[in-house]
């Protein structure tokens, strides 16, 4: 397989991680107004308790995702009803609020699981190539993006063709006349953020055999969570989706073609929508 | 001769204080702690420009610091002199405020502080992955301190009264720019955007000429900072950075001249404090940050004088009749 086809492999695998990162921090951002900067830690802590799991418990891969991602669903539910309720109305006090948060979480993380980087072995039923048109594809960067593939149509549908996805959606468009008409919006806010807590712990365990978990993961994670949400505006899954792939891509080509830059690289897409259509991509503007 | 307020006696005793620290303080590490505490309070009472009076919450600060702090090192490190090294390393300080106030000015609330983020992390990431020039996790060593008109500042008194003096510049410039029509203006852009606006008020260039401001004073913090320790690695550009600072300006109270001084004082003995026991610094850190901001909201100082009258009326209080507790506060 030639160098540049499994770039793209990597780079598709890449941005479907990117993915089940950033859509529940677009989600959470769109609905709540506010930047999640514990994200980065519901993803490092959750591939940490994957990888405990899978390594010392010998848990199934998969098994050990979602379990993950049940704890931290509950873990980001009790800190949204018991810490981010308390400051309802005061955005910044939010964001500085999960600020020190992560700081906790990165802290104990280190108590926890020490300072050396742990990575899992690639499950067993994952290891090899499946060969497809004469190519060999590597197994496990093909079942992730399937997982990310169809989380994302999971997603979509509930946004899309659910009742509950409606009020969501209302939600993000205007929440105060969204709790006139009878929606219980602070209760949409804690199921989306257990929601984009959970995925952002599943993405972790499921990226761990790829990535390794160590400790700045989640200073790692959360900028990228960042760009992709600005790349595509806020609220909007497609736009994730759209953000985390060509991340994914200018990630892999920058990492291989200008090793010194590739992080910076990463920050010129964003820029340039900065400058030229802040909503984002497929963002809308918010009156 | 004005009269003596007791503002300016105690800001006279405060000064006292400051100058004769070396010789009653006498062991040279609390020396060096002091001017630790300096010259972080020069760099929040930079963030303060924007935090504080421009209502403008900046989380990439430490990219502004570390700018200027790398500029310095590496000048050094070619060979250049002090004196050209300082002066490239604030011009650059300038430049990186200037495109992270074009594009964080895009936007501002929350919108603004995930720009400055981002744009943190940009120095960072060339702090510590553009190995060829900055010796990535390494860091850069400052092997010298300057020595201007023959004083050697690699003597810690020496280095704390030259840290005094622009701490003092500082100071004395905030507290121009405060009672300047411009920071009036600054603050009516932080209360009332619109309204400035219809008065014919360039909110935008109001905004960004204070970004230059406190980047310009972050870039002194900077150099100041790689003076200090020798040494500059990509952990001072990082989030960790701009977030302490940001502690320290919103603990000590933002938008007062000499809360985010207080805040430098704080943060700094309770990480050299707990730094010596413990090495759960971050854990702490985060604690701090958590407990401000759900109990004390408006700063550690006025938070606490808050809490303590509560307490104190509590206590009063406590065999009074709980009729009189009910009584409505009187419209005001």
């Amino acid at each position: 397989m030639s160098l540049w086809l499994t770039l793209a492999v990597n780079s598709i695998a890449y941005g479907g991680l990117l993915f089940l990162l950033s859509a529940g921090f677009s989600l959470i951002f769109g609905l709540m107004r506010i930047p999640n900067l514990m994200h980065g830690s519901f993803f490092m802590l959750g591939a940490y308790f994957g990888v405990t799991l899978l390594d010392k418990y010998q848990v199934n891969f998969w098994l050990a995702a979602l379990i993950s991602g049940a704890a931290m669903a509950v873990i980001g539910g009790l800190i949204e009803r018991l810490l981010l309720r308390r400051l309802a109305g005061q955005e910044l006090a939010q964001v500085l609020l999960t600020l020190g948060l992560s700081f906790i979480v990165a802290d104990i993380c280190l108590m926890v699981w020490t300072g050396d980087p742990w990575q899992p072995v690639t499950p067993a039923h994952l290891r090899g190539a499946v060969k497809v048109a004469g190519l060999f594809f590597p197994l496990y960067r093909l079942a992730i993006v399937v997982v990310a593939v169809v989380i994302a149509i999971a997603l979509w549908v509930m946004i899309d063709w659910t009742r509950l996805g409606a009020m969501i959606r209302a939600g993000v468009d205007d929440a105060p006349i969204a709790r006139v008409v009878g929606i219980k919006v602070s209760q949409l806010f804690t199921l989306v953020f257990a929601l984009g807590a959970a995925l952002a712990a599943f993405g972790g365990v499921v990226g761990a055999p790829y990535l390794s978990v160590y400790p700045g993961l989640d200073a790692e994670m959360l900028p990228l969570a960042l760009i992709v949400v600005i790349l595509g505006g806020t609220g909007s899954l497609l736009g994730a989706l759209v953000g985390s792939f060509l991340i994914g891509f200018l990630y892999n080509f920058g990492q291989a073609m200008f090793p010194d830059l590739a992080y910076v690289i990463l920050f010129l897409p964003m820029l340039l929508v900065l400058v030229l259509r802040p909503q984002g991509l497929f963002g809308r503007i918010v009156s | 001769m004005s009269p003596l307020t007791p503002r300016r006696a105690a800001i006279g005793i405060a000064l006292i204080l400051l100058i004769t620290l070396p010789i009653w303080v006498g062991n040279p590490y609390y020396i060096n702690v002091s001017s630790q505490i300096l010259l972080f309070a020069v760099f929040a009472l930079a963030l303060n420009v924007l935090v504080g009076y421009g209502g403008l919450v900046s989380l990439g600060h430490a990219g502004l610091f570390a700018t200027a702090g790398y500029a310095g090192a590496l000048m050094l490190q070619a060979g250049y002199g002090h004196l050209a090294a300082d002066v490239t390393a604030l011009i650059l300080a300038l430049a990186a405020a200037a495109v992270f106030g074009v594009l964080a000015l895009r936007s501002t609330g929350i919108g603004f502080l995930m720009i400055t983020l981002a744009l943190g992390q940009i120095v960072w990431g060339v702090a510590y992955r553009w190995a060829s020039l900055t010796n990535g996790d390494n860091g850069v060593n400052v092997t010298t301190r300057p020595r201007p008109f023959g004083i050697n500042l690699a003597n810690a008194d020496f280095f704390y009264y030259a840290t005094l003096l622009i701490f003092v510049a500082a100071v004395a410039s905030m507290a121009v720019f405060i009672r300047s029509p411009f920071g009036a203006s600054l603050c009516g852009t932080r209360d009332q955007a619109r309204r400035m606006n219809a008065l014919g008020y360039n909110v935008w260039l109001i905004r960004f000429l204070a970004f230059l401001f406190s980047g310009f004073w972050s870039g002194v913090a900077g150099l100041l900072f790689i003076y200090y320790t020798n040494f500059i690695s990509p952990q001072v550009a990082s989030l960790q950075t701009s977030a302490e600072v940001l502690l320290m300006v919103i603990s000590g109270g933002a938008a007062t001249l000499l809360g985010p001084v207080a805040g430098a004082a704080i943060v700094v003995i309770m990480k050299n404090v707990v730094s010596a026991y413990v090495e759960r610094w971050n854990l702490v850190l985060g604690v701090i940050f958590v407990a401000i901001i759900t109990f004390m909201p408006e700063g550690l100082v006025p938070g606490s004088v808050r809490l303590w009258r509560m307490g104190w009326r509590a206590f009063r209080d406590r065999g009074r009749a709980n009729v009189l507790r009910n009584v409505p506060e009187p419209p005001s």
